[in-house]
């Protein structure tokens, strides 16, 4: 039996007030797999991404990455494997200039220059930002940003891309650019959003979580059907859906 | 546009300059770090009563803004800000001062008009000439000069930090700004609502740090900034640097505008002579 990319289980954890966040998360993913996590504000899916590289530790429970624990000790071999794209572009783009910030995390990896370069072009190649490289983060456009937000996670080379709503704030082009973009890549994907119908295009498997569990997991067009279960945990079906 | 609208927009302006390809940019940033730093010592250096010594070092300034292609409105913006500060400095000394130094007819110039000259003047070329350093290099390059000529990276990183996050957190400013002013009507912007819109900004600041943080840790950071700064020197920067420090040198051991003056009037005084025989 290989290795799961992502394993959860009996996942807990409460902010600082005490308030449940997660409460029991069992939850598996293979290596390839794209998942959608989707549910109603407040319903734990940040702070779940949060967990998957050890921004948030475990209250409770346990997570592995490919089969290594996200503990204290384990926390840079985690952060290698899983790449991170915020929600918010600008927390994520703090260097100078695109090309900087593209190579903040291969330079962190302790790669040597050259290479760095030859993955800061390569990242930025792929998220089609190469003429980019010399900007300033905050002259670029929405759609620019979260282009070089990811650039900057794919040159890290991760075996798991985690993304939280990555197209809040895009314009249609901007987020079309992003979908075509996200089913071009190759690691394993997780992505918390309240785009449905970025889901449907998007990922083959959905995790509804609501109030800090999991509700349903199963395929987009058996869950969307289901209204019932939507109506419950506060969602709408997708417009391109049933 | 509100005042802090037109500076962003000078920064970026800025920030642009240094994008360009010319005689400027293409110095590594490091030999645009150290003349600007001998420049400003030569000027800081000269007793407070010296003006017309002075004068020469405008063409520090006047030849590195034309090779940067920085537009002389920038600049002027630049001194206008920092215009009130001089102002503020100089102002008492001709109140203070008020022995006679110069003599120009009738019309007697006290010491504390002289000093007040030199400091208007100083203010002008050191603003200047750092307008012209980050014009020239720009703040990531300034910064990473700074970084291989020995300036600790905690500095620095502040340095970048902040020069990054100044536009969102103003932008977040003008938009708490724009919020008031939509529900605000005839009310007038009092020390109370002030005070609780610059709490609003520091809470917001604060989490966004607190964002960028966990950005920069999920993507390894451990505590040290590492950065491809792309500094490379050359002859061209070893020839800007000895060139320009040989100037300053020149300036501060010569009062040029009194040796041209001394010639000047010896040339007048020969030829007066040679017409009286």
């Amino acid at each position: 039996m290989t290795t799961p990319a992502v394993e959860l289980q009996a996942l807990a954890h409460a902010y600082a007030d005490g308030t449940p966040a997660l409460r029991g998360i069992d939850l598996c993913i293979a290596a390839g797999e794209a998942v959608a996590l989707v549910g109603a504000n407040g319903a734990g899916k940040s702070t779940l991404l949060m967990h998957l590289n050890g921004l948030l530790l475990p209250g409770g429970g346990s997570v592995h990455i490919e089969g290594v624990a996200v503990t204290r000790a384990t926390l840079a071999a985690v952060r290698r494997r899983v790449g991170y794209v915020f929600q918010d572009a600008d927390d994520q783009l703090f260097m100078p200039t695109v090309q900087d910030d593209v190579a903040f995390g291969p330079l962190n990896l302790g790669l040597p220059a050259a290479q760095v370069q030859a993955r800061v072009r390569a990242a930025l190649a792929a998220v089609g930002a190469a003429h980019l490289a010399a900007r300033a983060p905050y002259r670029l456009s929405g759609g620019e940003k979260r282009a070089v937000a990811i650039a900057g996670v794919l040159a890290m080379d991760p075996a798991i891309l985690v993304l939280d709503e990555p197209t809040s704030g895009l314009d249609p082009a901007g987020r079309r650019r992003l979908i075509d973009l996200l089913r071009s890549l190759t690691p394993t994907r997780v992505v918390a959003t309240h785009d449905l119908d970025l889901v449907l295009e998007l990922c083959p498997r959905v995790v509804v979580l609501h109030e800090g569990r999991v509700q349903a997991d199963g395929s987009p067009q058996a869950l969307f059907a289901d209204h019932e279960l939507l109506r419950r945990c506060h969602l709408e079906p997708p417009l391109g859906g049933s | 546009m509100s005042r802090l609208e037109a500076a962003l927009q000078d920064l970026r302006t800025l920030d642009t300059l240094a994008t360009r390809d010319n005689a400027l940019t293409r110095r590594d940033a490091r030999a645009q770090l150290l003349v600007t730093l001998g420049f400003l010592v030569t000027v800081v250096s000269f007793d407070r009563y010296r003006v017309a010594a002075l004068l020469p070092l405008v063409l520090f300034p006047a030849v590195l803004a034309a090779w940067g292609e920085v537009p002389g409105r920038t600049l002027w913006r630049a001194l206008a800000l920092a215009a009130p500060l001089a102002l503020m400095v100089g102002l008492f000394n001709p109140l203070l001062d008020r022995t006679p130094m110069l003599g120009l007819g009738a019309l007697q110039i006290s010491g504390g008009w002289v000093s007040f000259s030199s400091i208007v003047l100083r203010v002008a070329l050191t603003v200047s000439a750092a307008v012209i350093l980050v014009a020239g290099c720009g703040m990531p390059g300034l910064c990473a000069a700074m970084v291989r000529l020995g300036v600790p990276s905690v500095f620095t990183v502040q340095l970048l930090f902040l020069h990054r996050y100044l536009f969102v957190l103003s932008g977040e400013a003008l938009r708490l700004g724009s919020a008031y002013r939509l529900r605000a009507g005839a009310r007038r912007l009092d020390l109370a609502l002030y005070a609780s819109l610059t709490g609003q900004l520091l809470l917001r600041a604060l989490a966004r740090a607190q964002r960028v943080h966990q950005a920069m840790l999920a993507r390894g950071f451990d505590g040290e900034l590492r950065t491809l700064d792309g500094l490379r020197w050359q002859p061209a920067d070893t020839l800007f640097v000895t060139g320009w420090l040989a100037f300053f040198v020149l300036v501060r051991s010569v009062d040029l505008p009194l040796a041209l003056g001394r010639l000047v009037t010896g040339v007048l005084v020969g030829l007066l002579a040679g017409l009286g025989t």
